[in-house]
């Protein structure tokens, strides 16, 4: 018997992996290789494109090693990637003609001021259903184009070619300078700032006002179809599925119906939830988004993006050197009963949803000589916990229904001591699915779905089981107390970079 | 008297050597500061390499002290860092089988469990991480008395107390339950601690094959094991093979 599986390479902010799973969902394999960050400035967060590809060169054939599989096990390839990291490279060569730019950089704080000062942001919010901000695609591609020798005369002539990382992957994956196909999927098309969040198509008005050449733009497609067949790496594959990691992630833990709900805690942690084929609009801070393309009709999504969880775990880590390795903040966090009084803000570049300050910075209040290294990693979890609990508050107040139940996923669900404070801090529970690499599973489902390896979305959702749950056991007074300390220290992060970098 | 040992001598003063500077040595310059013949340094430095106690720079390709060295004092893994490594491992266990997957070291008198993944049926299960369960009526506790003699007590130092009719209450029959264990390679419960729920536990291994924790399926006893009292094949083939994964997860530099 032939084992059939789907490979999923999931292209995160810190790494490459490829997964496989087999048909109840299950992951049988996984492989992995870091890449460098890159931070000539602050403010700066750059990838290089070109060891991104190499590392999925490696990790997809050493997933297959690890599963004792060869390319003939495998039925489709998805592609789920760190999403609004902003690539141009030339068609003929392959060769990137700058550093990736990622979607942590705030570089393009001056042209999205420009934007607002010039009376742009109504005609933006109305078409792609995002208000202007550093964090989109769109303004990076524009720095870009202004900044990088060549680019812009390079895109006008079709030279030069744009891409979130999946577009990026799928054309070297499929041929590359000899006929990659390049398209986007429509996931992460709608985080460029580009793209009419309802027709699903390049807005020429926003492309007009972005100044980006219609050439340069890969064409957009839904998120499970067959978009190629792979000539390197895993060759005769059906390349099938794509999807930016945070829709991915909502495919994975199976939110198929307008209300369900899950976060991802990763590098960042984002709150999506479903809202049907409705475009749900916000008035608290949250993101109208499309979720998935999977059927005839576009399924939305409001979403609540947090710009630091884990990273500001891997800061604790790497610059502040208070723990070998981010598993061990828990130790440390459970050496003592509680934050001590002290706060850490994580807005290290602005705060994202639902305050939206690009001005703020990170603070740390509350600090006196009781405060001890333990303290401080509580104050550090905590922060999690409280954006966690800022974008429910809003996706209630947008939705008018409470949130009953969270779902999680994501490398910070191993922190148990992290989960019990996020069901504490919400007062309602919080599961964890059996798969918590959700997001790696939704870019399997995509293209599984795309080549008939499940039939349709209910398979899926009877492969979902709980795995683990914490229950709130906050007393409700405690909670109301540091939820207002908390409050308290977020007003004090803003304001502290009075103006923009200029460009 | 037993024979002086030239290569651990050397081993040590390489590590001495990349003590003594903040800066990252290469091959040349370690040999050179030894005397070594550069063969005999690189042979030394990969060796340590793989037993975590020397670091190798990716850019550089130059070496310095691993963080194998610093955990030598601090009492094997940390819990959370053993949870990490295993959690999807553990998931895929517990995907395979419809059992509930617990992981557990050993805490003095009893077995801890640093992870705890549902049985996947939906039912109402309360989440046990942290809870300290007995060494002698559970597998886990019995594979960490099988595997890791130093770090558990030995039989006669436990209280054997009874939990169930099947508990076992004397130091013989449990020195013949870890003889069986240590014999096929992993330990079981066959309603032991709570009446009708078993388990079986393979063992964890870190580098150099220490035993640091062991990985248990659990559920209902009459579901894990057959007729005649065997764990189901396919039960066991799933359970080794999971511990065989997170071992090398755990082998794998930290």
């Amino acid at each position: 018997m032939t084992e059939r599986v789907v490979a999923a390479i999931d292209q995160g902010t810190t790494s490459t992996r490829c997964l496989l799973f087999n048909r109840s969902g299950r992951m049988i394999a996984v492989a992995q290789r870091e890449h460098r960050q890159y931070y000539p400035r602050p403010g700066l967060v750059e990838h290089d494109a070109a060891e991104i590809w190499r590392n999925v060169t490696r990790v997809v054939p050493a997933a297959l090693r690890n599963a004792g599989l060869t390319p003939d096990n495998i039925v489709g390839l998805g592609i789920a990637n760190q999403r609004e990291t902003t690539v141009i490279w030339n068609r003929h060569t392959g060769v990137p003609l700058a550093p990736a730019i990622t979607w942590q950089d705030t570089r393009t704080d001056g042209i999205v001021a420009r934007l607002a000062d010039d009376g742009h942001a109504a005609l933006i919010k109305d078409i792609c259903g995002l208000p202007p901000a550093t964090y989109f695609a769109g303004p990076r591609l524009r720095w870009l184009l202004d900044h990088v020798p060549g680019a812009r005369d390079g895109a006008e002539a079709g030279d030069v070619l744009f891409g979130t990382m999946e577009s990026w992957l799928i054309w070297r994956l499929t041929g590359g300078p000899d006929g990659g196909r390049h398209v986007s999927d429509v996931t992460n098309a709608s985080r460029t700032m580009l793209m009419d969040v309802r027709t699903l198509e390049w807005s020429e008005k926003l492309l007009e006002v972005l100044a980006v050449p219609r050439r340069m733009l890969p064409e957009i497609r839904p998120n499970a179809e067959v978009y190629g067949t792979c000539t390197a790496v895993l060759p005769g594959v059906p390349v099938a599925g794509a999807l930016g990691d945070q829709q991915a992630a909502l495919v994975g833990q199976a939110c198929f119906s307008p209300g369900e709900i899950k976060c991802t805690y990763g590098t960042g942690a984002f709150l999506l939830m479903n809202t049907g084929t409705r475009l749900a609009e916000s008035t608290h801070g949250l993101i109208p988004t499309v979720g998935y393309v999977l059927g005839d009709k576009p399924v939305y999504a409001l979403e609540g993006a947090i710009a630091m969880t884990g990273s500001l775990v891997q800061w604790f880590r790497d610059s502040l050197g208070m723990i070998a390795t981010a598993a061990q903040i828990e130790t440390l966090a459970s050496s003592v009963p509680d934050n001590g009084g002290c706060y850490i803000v994580p807005a290290f570049s602005g705060l994202y949803s639902p305050r939206w300050h690009p001005d703020a910075r990170g603070v740390m209040v509350g600090l006196t000589s009781f405060i001890n290294r333990g303290h401080l990693a509580r104050a550090v979890l905590e922060a999690t916990g409280w954006q966690t609990r800022e974008v429910i508050d809003a996706m209630n107040a947008d939705s008018g229904v409470p949130v009953t139940r969270l779902k999680v996923d994501g490398g910070m669900t191993a922190n148990h001591l992290l989960m019990q404070f996020v069901a504490d801090v919400l007062d309602v529970p919080v599961e964890r699915p059996l798969v918590s690499e959700a997001v790696s599973l939704g870019a399997a489902y995509a293209a599984g779905l795309a080549v008939g390896h499940w039939s349709d979305l209910e398979v899926l959702r009877a492969n979902w089981h709980r795995a683990a749950a914490w229950e709130p056991a906050m007393d409700a007074a405690l909670r109301r107390r540091e939820h207002e300390n908390w409050g308290r220290a977020v007003n004090r992060s803003y304001g502290w970079v009075q103006t923009p970098a200029g460009d | 008297m037993p024979g002086f040992i030239q290569s651990i001598e050397r081993a040590a003063a390489v590590l001495r050597l990349l003590g003594s500077t903040d800066r990252p040595l290469g091959l040349k310059e370690i040999a050179a500061a030894l005397d070594l013949p550069p063969p005999t340094a690189h042979g030394i430095v990969r060796t340590l390499r793989e037993v975590g106690f020397v670091e190798q720079d990716v850019e550089s390709s130059r070496y310095r002290l691993g963080p194998g060295l610093q955990e030598l004092g601090g009492g094997g893994w940390d819990p959370h860092d053993l949870r990490a490594r295993a959690m999807n491992w553990a998931d895929s266990l517990a995907g395979s089988t419809g059992m509930a997957v617990q992981v557990g070291i050993a805490a003095s008198t009893s077995v801890r469990l640093v992870h705890h993944v549902f049985r996947p049926d939906g039912s109402p299960q309360r989440i046990r991480t942290g809870e300290e369960q007995p060494l002698h009526a559970t597998a886990l506790g019995k594979c960490l008395l099988a595997f890791a003699p130093v770090a558990t007590p030995h039989a006669r130092e436990l209280d054997l107390q009874r939990w169930t009719g099947r508990t076992c209450t004397t130091v013989a029959a449990l020195e013949a339950h870890l003889a069986v264990a240590r014999r096929r390679g992993w330990a079981s419960d066959t309603g032991e601690y709570e009446t009708g729920v078993g388990g079986a536990a393979a063992p964890l291994r870190s580098s150099g094959g220490m035993v640091v924790a062991a990985i248990a399926v659990v559920g209902p006893v009459e579901e894990l094991f057959g007729l005649g009292g065997e764990l189901r094949p396919w039960m066991l083939e799933q359970m080794v093979g999971a511990a065989r994964e997170i071992s090398a997860a755990l082998m794998e530099g930290r």
